[in-house]
């Protein structure tokens, strides 16, 4: 049952998507963001959503995939709907009854800020599933490696996120073989009170924490084994090099961010 | 042939706390392993194996007497890098080795560390995977191979490090059979087309008859040393230490009390059977 958890999934594949700089997914994706929150008419956001859904499809991910990895957040979005639609007054009055008033500006602003959500996620989950957890932390790291200057422990970091990325799923396997032991012997982890609930978590957590100190001390002894000393004089097998295709993803993110400035400015 | 590793009157204590008083693991002992050799060493849980090994690249120094590796005193800080590339260590748990979550990233972890070219690297990666029989699985997730495939990789990723000698802790401790044959005719191919000194540290007695060299600890010390045959006819000796020969040794020795003159030292089934068969037909 642990096993569905989906933590930044990757699907692996060969698209040009794939294929970018991880650095220039992280910029993209920052940029995209900033002007999804530029985006303030119905004009931007179809040109947000186009090209959303064209990197989509040059990605040849699954939308399916999308839709599975939205389900959790489907009651932010209906709240964030409801609540705008509702609290918002200016414009005409569309339904008047009981103590509901929806205006043209409320259906307006549901729609358009459940539509930046939308958005949103999706862009970050295709960060994600056509980046290998292991090239978006180098790429975090190539990325932060100027903040090494005010002491930020960039490499640190990076190698922390990469050992638990790796770890999770071991991790996870554990706390299963955990709770089947504890279930073996009759612990109950269904029924009762929320705070019976919690304590029936004790017996798991406290096992597993044991067993993931142990772990951490054996992969520190086997990373020193391997002549780890941190990042100094540290190489990389894959070096990060910018190709044509990054240049280009760079001209169409950036030409998307001055249209929808454009028409946010000049109210077009 | 050189000797890579030498403990000279090795001894260590792990240290006590308050007033408990430390465990006392070796007194005065002598080992010495030469360059290119398969050596298996024996002991009873908690007679020091482990501790030993660890002692083979400066995870732990010596409380008194020294160790030497390929020359260089272990105690010796400014060696401790080219100590460790030359000396590789396996782990038993092969989950908590691997420290990347690509097969490949994770051969590259140790050569990385030694500040490698990129291509080198490269080179190095793919050259390690071949010879653990990996080459496939380049691209997997660690976590979702077997304990034989995780294992191996441990090994690549140590053999990416061109070392001369790898000392394996009970490698195939946690491991189905399956598993421990693939770890096994991992290791022996290495020693023997690569030359690399192997240390196999181990409680399952048939592996240890697969090695040219068998050493016996007990309590700190070396119980016997020498070839697989002179070492497991001394089957007394084993039992007395809480070991046990390997069954075909076993069968013998127990066929010996009931008045056969056995030979000791058939290690192998089939010599083991014609052993009996000589003895029935006579």
């Amino acid at each position: 049952m642990l096993k569905d958890i989906t933590l930044g999934q990757y699907f692996p594949g060969n698209s040009v998507i794939h294929r970018l700089d991880p650095r220039t997914k992280l910029i993209i994706l920052v940029v995209y963001i900033v002007a999804l929150f530029l985006a303030v008419n119905w004009v931007s956001y179809a040109l947000m959503a186009a090209f959303l859904l064209t990197v989509i499809r040059i990605s040849t991910i699954p939308a399916k995939s999308f839709l599975r990895g939205m389900k959790p957040l489907l009651l932010i979005l209906i709240f964030t709907g409801v609540l705008n639609l509702f609290f918002t007054t200016d414009g005409e009055v569309l339904v008047d009854f009981w103590i509901i008033t929806i205006t043209t500006g409320g259906l307006q602003r549901a729609i358009f800020m459940v539509l930046r959500i939308l958005l949103l996620i999706c862009g970050t989950f295709l960060l994600t599933y056509t980046t290998s957890p292991i090239s978006l932390t180098d790429g975090l790291e190539s990325l932060m490696n100027p903040l090494k200057v005010i002491k930020v422990p960039v490499h640190e970091l990076s190698m922390m996120m990469c050992i638990a990325l790796r770890f999770i799923p071991t991790l996870i396997e554990e706390t299963d073989k955990i709770m089947s032991a504890q279930k073996a012997r009759g612990a109950d982890f269904e029924s009762g009170s929320l705070m019976d609930k919690a304590r029936a978590l004790i017996p798991i957590l406290v096992p597993l924490f044991i067993s993931a100190f142990r772990r951490a001390d054996e992969l520190a002894t086997a990373m020193e084994c391997r002549c780890y000393q941190g990042g100094t004089g540290r190489t990389k097998m894959k070096l990060l090099r910018y190709t044509l295709w990054d240049f280009y993803a760079f001209m169409t993110a950036g030409a998307v961010l001055a249209a929808v400035c454009v028409l946010r400015y000049f109210g077009l | 042939m050189g000797e890579i590793i030498k403990a000279e009157h090795l001894s260590f204590t792990y240290p006590g706390i308050d007033d408990v008083p430390g465990a006392v693991v070796f007194e005065d002992m002598n080992l010495t392993i030469e360059e290119g050799s398969l050596v298996a060493i024996l002991g009873s849980n908690g007679c020091g194996t482990s501790t030993l090994a660890k002692h083979f690249n400066s995870i732990l120094l010596p409380c008194g007497g020294k160790v030497w590796v390929c020359g260089m005193d272990t105690a010796d800080e400014d060696r401790l890098i080219a100590i460790r590339r030359n000396v590789g260590m396996v782990f038993q748990n092969p989950d908590n080795q691997i420290v990347a979550n690509v097969v490949e990233e994770d051969v590259a972890f140790g050569p990385e560390n030694l500040g490698i070219a990129s291509p080198e690297i490269r080179r190095r990666v793919d050259q390690a995977l071949a010879q653990v029989g990996m080459s496939k699985y380049a691209l997997h997730a660690p976590h979702l191979l077997s304990g034989g495939q995780k294992q191996r990789i441990a090994i690549a990723g140590v053999i990416a490090m061109m070392p001369k000698c790898i000392v394996l802790d009970e490698p195939t401790a946690m491991l189905d059979p399956r598993g421990r044959r693939e770890v096994m005719e991992t290791i022996i191919r290495l020693n023997r087309e690569k030359g690399i000194t192997v240390v196999l540290i181990t409680h399952h007695m048939d592996e240890a008859a697969q090695c040219q060299r068998v050493v016996v600890m007990h309590r700190g010390s070396v119980a016997a040393d020498g070839r697989p045959q002179e070492v497991f006819a001394q089957v007394q000796l084993l039992h007395e230490i809480g070991l046990a020969a390997p069954e075909t040794v076993e069968l013998c020795y127990e066929l010996n009390k009931l008045g056969f003159a056995l030979p000791l030292d058939r290690l192998d089934e089939k010599e083991c059977a014609q052993a009996l068969y000589n003895a029935v037909k006579a």
